[in-house]
């Protein structure tokens, strides 16, 4: 749907050319859910700004639809409070009306169409400064599906919202792009859910480059850690890295998700979680309830347990 | 707003009526209250006339002091308020929305000021006997043609500016800058200028509606009808500033020749009614507030024609309350629209908690 050759990006100040990422070949498919990732800083809404054509390039071209014809959810902040969800969706439609803005049964269809495919239904007569953020997304969403175009371009649609509301978000694109197949490209900084729901990632490196892949390939080339350089996460097995400051090393038997937070707990706790040996050993038992062992004693909950733990 | 009846409406087109529908209240409401302010300002002054002298002064063609003081004065000073309140009204409501600003009025682009200028130009110099103003000044409408040319230079100037400047704040700025440089010069204008010159540029600067010719009047209606049309024309662009340039951008609304459209809307609608009735002060600023939070919607397809309405109402409430000494003696209009204005935006504002553009 869009296709960039030798692109630079960037913007110009005073006449000093400032570029953010340069030598840009790039192609946007439709069903395709892309999710572009880089430090703050580097360009990534420049680059969606310039894709959707409300800026001017450096260098290069990019062919691709007129910019009517590609929808936008941006970070900009909306001035009118006393605006209502339905108002708001309604924009989509302004590309096909005349100065009067008298809206057809056609458009009344798709502006109807749009909020009931992101289940705000119920919004419709909110206004806006009652909306949470992530309902407030939602609408912004809904104002794109109006516009009836082929391309979405959204830029940090999972800011500042819970995990619910990242994953509901995150979902819908994922189903735009397969079941409408649309092009959608979004920016986010969500690593793990970019991960799992994009088809490819574009990752704005330190040399002014965009690396493309699958999600999985970035991951064990070790783009990911070059781009981000983490700082006590291991991506490769997602958790948080945990230092055994305590010295102390726990053999735990048992198995499936019991087993697994309760490593999580006492990792994080600042042991380390041995299957074969250990100077202390504890073991897991499930029958109604779960219960931790140790040392002859029963527990109930892991804080208790940690609390004996950490008085021995 | 079509409400005619439609096959198979779906939930949300009848939604989308219903909310429309909901506007026809306020509106009626509001309309038969601006009819019963423009009688009431015919009926009511130093004279008062009746209904029925009212009707015949203004139907029946007959020789009476009622007749004499209906055409050539009361119903010329309706008309103006008419038009003055909702031009007024009118240019800042598309301030606020282009500024994205609720403090923004029909002055700050400086037009006021600049036609101050002119008018306390023509006024101090004028009478000192510098020839050519003095030829000017002794001219019935000199005033009114002065505050035009100050006006005109003013947009002028703005309309350049707007074609260079990309940033509306920046546009903003530049404005209330012209505005602070102009005022400036009338107060050194004042300083030097003679006691009775002096009252003459106050009396004008404090807002008069009962001047107006019927000539004058027609030149008024001309240009306030121009701006209002060009300002109706841009309800969609108008809309698409609410949500920022970049919005407008994707929605294809061309933004700076909507930018230049409504600069160009504004001005001559302050212009004009600055030229002649003076710097009407607040109306522009308070009524778009008022009929926000009246009628609550952000779609300038239903905020525009409350406005005006809304606009012409609260300057005719203000001339009628401008009449209350008696006596053929007026207050003067600057003070009675904000003495009226202001308790009105604090009462709303503070019913509703929440003020927004």
């Amino acid at each position: 749907m869009i296709t960039t050759s030798h692109l630079s990006i960037g913007y110009v100040i005073n006449g000093s050319i400032h570029t953010l990422i340069e030598d840009l070949n790039l192609d946007l498919h439709a069903g395709e859910l892309i999710c572009l990732m880089g430090p703050n800083g580097v360009g990534k809404s420049t680059l969606l700004r310039t894709l959707a054509g409300l800026q001017q390039p450096i260098k290069g071209e990019i062919i691709g639809p007129d910019k009517k014809n590609i929808a936008l959810v941006l970070t900009d902040r909306i001035s009118s409070a006393n605006m209502t969800v339905f108002d708001l969706v309604t924009y989509g439609r302004y590309p096909y009306l005349g100065w009067n803005l008298s809206l057809s049964e056609t458009d009344h269809k798709i502006i109807e169409e749009s909020i009931r495919h992101v289940h705000i239904q119920h919004l419709a007569e909110k206004r806006l400064y009652e909306l949470s953020d992530g309902q407030m997304q939602m609408a912004m969403i809904a104002r794109a599906l109006a516009q009836q175009t082929p391309v979405l371009l959204l830029d940090e649609p999972t800011a500042h919202l819970d995990l619910n509301n990242r994953v509901e978000i995150m979902n819908l694109l994922r189903s735009l792009s397969r079941n409408a197949g649309k092009a959608i490209l979004v920016t986010t900084h969500e690593l793990d859910l970019a991960l799992q729901t994009s088809d490819q990632i574009w990752l704005i490196t330190a040399d002014k480059k965009i690396k493309k892949g699958i999600p999985e390939d970035l991951v064990l080339d070790g783009s990911f850690d070059e781009v981000f350089q983490f700082k006590g996460f291991d991506l490769k097995t997602g958790k948080v890295e945990h230092e055994s400051h305590r010295n102390k090393s726990i053999q735990l038997i048992g198995e499936g998700y019991p087993f697994l937070w309760t490593k999580n707990a006492l990792e994080r706790s600042g042991y380390a979680v041995e299957e074969d040996k250990g100077k202390m050993v504890i073991s897991i038992h499930v029958k109604n309830k779960i219960s931790w062992k140790f040392n002859d004693d029963q527990f109930e909950s892991l804080a208790d347990l940690l609390t004996a733990l950490s008085l021995k | 707003m079509r409400l005619g009846k439609r096959p198979k409406e779906s939930t949300f087109q009848r939604f989308y009526i219903m909310s429309q529908f909901r506007f026809w209240k306020p509106g009626i409401i509001l309309t038969l209250l601006l009819i019963n302010l423009f009688i009431a300002d015919l009926l009511f002054g130093s004279v008062s006339i009746s209904i029925t002298d009212l009707y015949v002064a203004l139907f029946k063609n007959t020789d009476s002091n009622a007749r004499e003081i209906i055409w050539h004065f009361r119903l010329p000073k309706a008309l103006t308020c008419l038009l003055a309140g909702s031009a007024l009204s009118t240019a800042g409501l598309l301030m606020q929305t282009l500024f994205r600003n609720p403090l923004a009025g029909p002055d700050v682009l400086g037009l006021s000021s600049g036609a101050s200028l002119m008018v306390a130009l023509m006024i101090f110099l004028g009478q000192a006997g510098i020839t050519l103003l003095h030829i000017i000044s002794v001219n019935p409408w000199s005033l009114a043609i002065a505050a035009s040319f100050g006006g005109a230079i003013v947009f002028l100037l703005v309309i350049v500016l707007a074609q260079y400047i990309k940033d509306n704040t920046a546009l903003l700025i530049i404005g209330l800058m012209i505005s602070a440089a102009t005022s400036s010069i009338v107060a050194v204008l004042q300083y030097i200028s003679r006691a009775e010159d002096l009252q003459t540029f106050m009396i004008w600067s404090l807002g008069n509606v009962g001047g107006t010719s019927w000539r004058e009047i027609q030149v008024l209606i001309f240009v306030v009808l121009l701006g209002i049309i060009i300002s109706i024309r841009q309800m969609k662009s108008l809309n698409g500033w609410l949500l920022g340039e970049n919005y407008s951008k994707s929605l294809g609304i061309n933004i700076q020749r909507s930018r230049l459209w409504i600069v160009a809307s504004t001005a001559l609608l302050t212009g004009s009614v600055t030229a002649f009735c003076g710097p009407i002060a607040f109306v522009g600023l308070a009524v778009p507030h008022l009929m926000r939070l009246f009628i609550r919607t952000a779609n300038h397809k239903i905020q525009l024609p409350f406005v005006m309405i809304g606009g012409a109402s609260l300057l005719l409430f203000c001339d009628l309350i401008s009449q209350i000494p008696g006596n053929g003696q007026l207050l003067p209009l600057n003070a009675v629209t904000s003495m009226i204005g202001a308790p009105l935006v604090i009462w709303m504002v503070i019913r509703n908690k929440k003020v927004s553009i």
